[in-house]
C-alpha cells in the first residue's frame, strides 16, 4: 500500500516537472522566434519588388528577384561605403589595441609617482558620453581641417574606447604571473623586447576582446560619422544608411536589400566568432 | 618592481594618455568651459568671437519646453530599460538556466540583435511601423482593423521604445546568465532537500545573491538609456512628431549641428552627463543596504584616520631629519 502511494507520488512529480520543461522551452523558443524574426522578415523581403512588400510581406518572394541589390550597389555606393567603414574601423581596432596594452603594460609593471591618479584619470573618464567632448573635438578637427577625411572619425573613436580596453587589460596583465619576464629579463632582454615576445603573446585573449568591442561599436555607430563625415561620396555604411532611409524611404524592396547588405556581413562574423563576440562584448561588464 | 630603469615608461604611457588627454579630457574641461559662452560659430574668427555670458544658457535650459521632453524621455526610457530589459532577461536567464539542452542556441539567438547597428534596426522597424502597407498593418488588415498610423503623437515615444528595448535584452541576458552559475549548486540542493519549491528558490536564493550582478545591469542600463541617440535619430529624426519623441541626445544633436547652437549644446552635454553622475550614485546607493554603507563609512573614517596619522608621522619624521 505504502509503496504504491510513492510510486504514484514520483510519477506525478515527474510528469509535473515535465509539463513545467515544456512551458519554459515554448518561452524561451517564442522568445528566440520574436529575437529572429524581424531579420528573417526583412532578409525575405530584400528579393521582392516593393509593391509586393506592401502586399504581401509574409509570402516568400515568388520569383526571387535581385532588382534592389543591383539598385542597391549600382545607386548608393554600397562597396564604397563598406571600404570607409573598414578602414575607419580597423584603424580603430589597431589603435585601441596598441595603446591600451603599451598602458597597461606601463600601468601594472612600473611603480610610479601619481600612478593612482592615472589610474582614476582612465575610471573618470568611462563616465564621459561621447555627448560632452563631440562639440571641442569637432573644433579641433575643423581646426585641423580634418573634416570629411576617414581620420576624423578615428581619432575620436580611439580615445573613446582607450579607457575601457586599458581597464580590461590591466585585468589581465596583473594575472600574468612576473616570473617568465624576470627570466627574459635576468637572460638581457629588455624591455621593450619582453614586452613584444612574452607579454603580447600571452595577453592574446584580451586583445581579441579588445579588437572586438573597438571593431563592433566603430563599425556600428553613427553619431561620430555624422559629425564628422559631411559629404555623401565619403559616407560610412551608417550614415549611408541614414542617408537611404530619408531619401528613399518609400522604396521598400531598396530599404530591406540596405538592411540586409548592413547586416550580412556582422552575422556571418556572428555566427563564426559568437562566443569570442559575447565575451568580448560583456567583458569587464561583471567585474564592473 | 622588475625593471630599475624608469624612462621607457614614457614609451609605455606618453601615447596613450596624451591620446585621452586631447580627445578626452580636455575637450570635456573645454564643453564645460563652453557652455558659459555665447559661440556664433565653432571656430574663433574675428567677427565671430565668443563672449562669457555666465549662466544665460543654464537659464535657457529651465524655460526650454523642449528639454522638459526630451529630459522626461530619458528618464522614462531609463525607467523602461530596468523594467524590460533587465527584468525580461532575468525571466529569460532563469528559464534557460533550469533547461539542459539548446542553452547555447538560446544565447547565441537571444545576443545577436546587440550586435546589429541601431541604425539598422531603426531601419528595420521603420519598414514595421510605415503606415501604406508597412508589416504591422498588414496584420491588422488580415484581421479587418483600420491601419493605424503608428508614429502618431500618442503612440510613437513607446514604439520608439520598443525596438530600442528588444535590441539589448541579449546582452542583460548573458551577463545575468553568467551571474546566475557563478551560484553554486550546492546551496540549490541544499534548499530543495529542506523543501524549497523552486519558485520560492528564486527569491530566496538568486535574487539575493545576484545584487551586484544586477547593481550592474542596472547601472549599464540607465546610463545606456543616456546615451541613446542612433536609433531614434533614423526612426523619428529631430524628434518628430514635433519634437516630442525627443531625448537628451536627439535633442543636444540637433541644437548643436542641426541649429548651430554650439554653446546650448554644450550646455546639454553638461546636463548629460550631471544626470548621467546622478542616476548611477542614485542605483549604488539604492542596491546598498544600511549595513553596507555604514561599514563603508566606518572604513573610511578609518583610512582617514590613517592617512592623518601617516601625514604627521611623515612630518615628525622630517622634523627629525632637519
Amino acid at each position: 500500500m505504502d509503496a504504491a502511494v510513492q510510486v504514484k507520488a514520483t510519477v506525478k512529480r515527474r510528469k509535473k516537472v515535465k509539463i513545467s520543461t515544456i512551458v519554459i522551452y515554448a518561452i524561451l523558443i517564442l522568445w528566440a522566434v520574436l529575437t529572429v524574426f524581424p531579420f528573417v522578415w526583412v532578409v525575405m523581403n530584400s528579393f521582392k519588388p516593393s509593391a509586393e512588400v506592401l502586399r504581401s510581406s509574409f509570402a516568400l518572394p515568388s520569383p526571387a528577384t535581385m532588382m534592389n541589390y543591383e539598385n542597391a550597389f549600382g545607386k548608393l555606393n554600397v562597396l564604397n561605403a563598406y571600404g570607409h567603414s573598414f578602414l575607419i574601423s580597423g584603424s580603430v581596432t589597431v589603435g585601441v589595441m596598441v595603446f591600451a596594452s603599451l598602458m597597461s603594460f606601463g600601468l601594472t609593471r612600473y611603480h610610479f609617482k601619481g600612478k593612482q591618479l592615472v589610474h582614476s584619470l582612465i575610471v573618470a573618464s568611462l563616465m564621459f558620453p561621447v555627448f560632452a567632448t563631440i562639440i571641442p573635438v569637432f573644433r579641433m578637427i575643423v581646426e585641423w581641417g580634418l573634416l570629411n577625411k576617414n581620420i576624423a572619425v578615428i581619432l575620436p573613436q580611439i580615445a573613446g574606447n582607450l579607457s575601457f580596453a586599458t581597464i580590461v587589460m590591466t585585468g589581465f596583465m596583473q594575472s600574468i604571473p612576473v616570473e617568465m619576464e624576470e627570466a627574459a629579463y635576468m637572460e638581457g632582454a629588455n624591455v621593450f623586447q619582453v614586452f613584444g615576445r612574452i607579454i603580447v603573446p600571452l595577453c592574446r585573449p584580451s586583445l581579441a576582446t579588445v579588437a572586438i568591442f573597438s571593431f563592433l561599436w566603430s563599425y556600428n555607430d553613427l553619431f561620430v560619422q555624422k559629425i564628422m563625415i559631411r559629404d555623401p561620396k565619403r559616407y560610412p555604411i551608417s550614415t549611408l544608411l541614414e542617408q537611404i532611409s530619408s531619401q528613399y524611404g518609400t522604396d521598400f524592396g531598396l530599404m530591406a536589400a540596405s538592411v540586409t547588405i548592413i547586416v550580412i556581413p556582422v552575422m556571418i562574423v556572428y555566427v563564426i566568432l559568437q562566443k569570442n563576440i559575447i565575451k568580448g562584448l560583456t567583458a569587464g561588464a561583471v567585474k564592473g | 618592481m622588475l625593471y630599475k630603469k624608469k624612462w621607457p615608461l614614457v614609451v609605455f604611457l606618453v601615447p596613450g594618455l596624451l591620446f585621452m588627454l586631447i580627445f578626452l579630457y580636455i575637450p570635456f574641461v573645454e564643453n564645460i568651459k563652453n557652455s558659459f559662452y555665447d559661440m556664433p560659430a565653432i571656430v574663433k574668427m574675428p567677427g565671430t568671437e565668443w563672449k562669457f555670458i555666465g549662466l544665460e544658457n543654464y537659464k535657457r535650459l529651465l524655460t526650454d519646453t523642449d528639454v522638459r521632453t526630451a529630459l522626461l524621455n530619458s528618464v522614462k526610457m531609463m525607467v523602461l530599460t530596468v523594467i524590460f530589459e533587465v527584468g525580461i532577461a532575468f525571466v529569460l536567464a532563469v528559464l534557460v538556466s533550469q533547461v539542459k539542452k539548446l542553452q547555447q542556441l538560446f544565447r547565441t539567438v537571444y545576443f545577436f540583435p546587440v550586435v546589429i547597428s541601431a541604425t539598422a534596426i531603426g531601419l528595420l522597424f521603420k519598414l514595421f511601423y510605415n503606415y501604406n502597407g508597412g508589416m504591422l498593418n498588414q496584420i491588422l488588415a488580415v484581421f479587418g482593423v483600420e491601419p493605424v498610423n503608428w508614429l502618431s503623437p500618442e503612440l510613437a515615444f513607446i514604439m520608439v521604445c520598443i525596438p530600442t528595448l528588444w535590441s539589448y535584452i541579449g546582452f542583460y541576458f548573458v551577463i545575468l546568465l553568467t551571474g546566475l552559475s557563478d551560484i553554486p549548486d550546492d546551496i540549490y540542493e541544499a534548499a530543495s532537500i529542506d523543501g524549497c519549491s523552486r519558485f520560492k528558490q528564486v527569491f530566496y536564493i538568486t535574487l539575493p545573491m545576484m545584487k551586484s550582478v544586477f547593481f550592474t545591469s542596472v547601472t549599464l542600463a540607465v546610463t545606456g538609456a543616456l546615451k541613446v541617440f542612433d536609433l531614434p535619430w533614423v526612426m523619428v529624426p529631430n524628434g518628430a512628431p514635433q519634437g516630442i519623441t525627443h531625448f537628451l541626445g536627439t535633442y543636444m544633436y540637433q541644437q548643436t549641428f542641426g541649429l548651430n547652437n554650439y554653446d546650448y549644446g554644450s550646455t546639454l552635454a553638461v546636463l548629460i552627463v550631471v544626470l548621467g553622475i546622478v542616476v548611477s550614485k542614485g542605483v549604488g546607493f539604492l542596491t546598498e543596504d544600511r549595513e553596507e554603507r555604514a561599514e563603508k563609512k566606518a572604513k573610511r573614517a578609518r583610512e582617514k584616520a590613517e592617512k592623518k596619522a601617516a601625514l604627521s608621522g611623515r612630518k615628525v619624521q622630517k622634523r627629525e631629519v632637519a
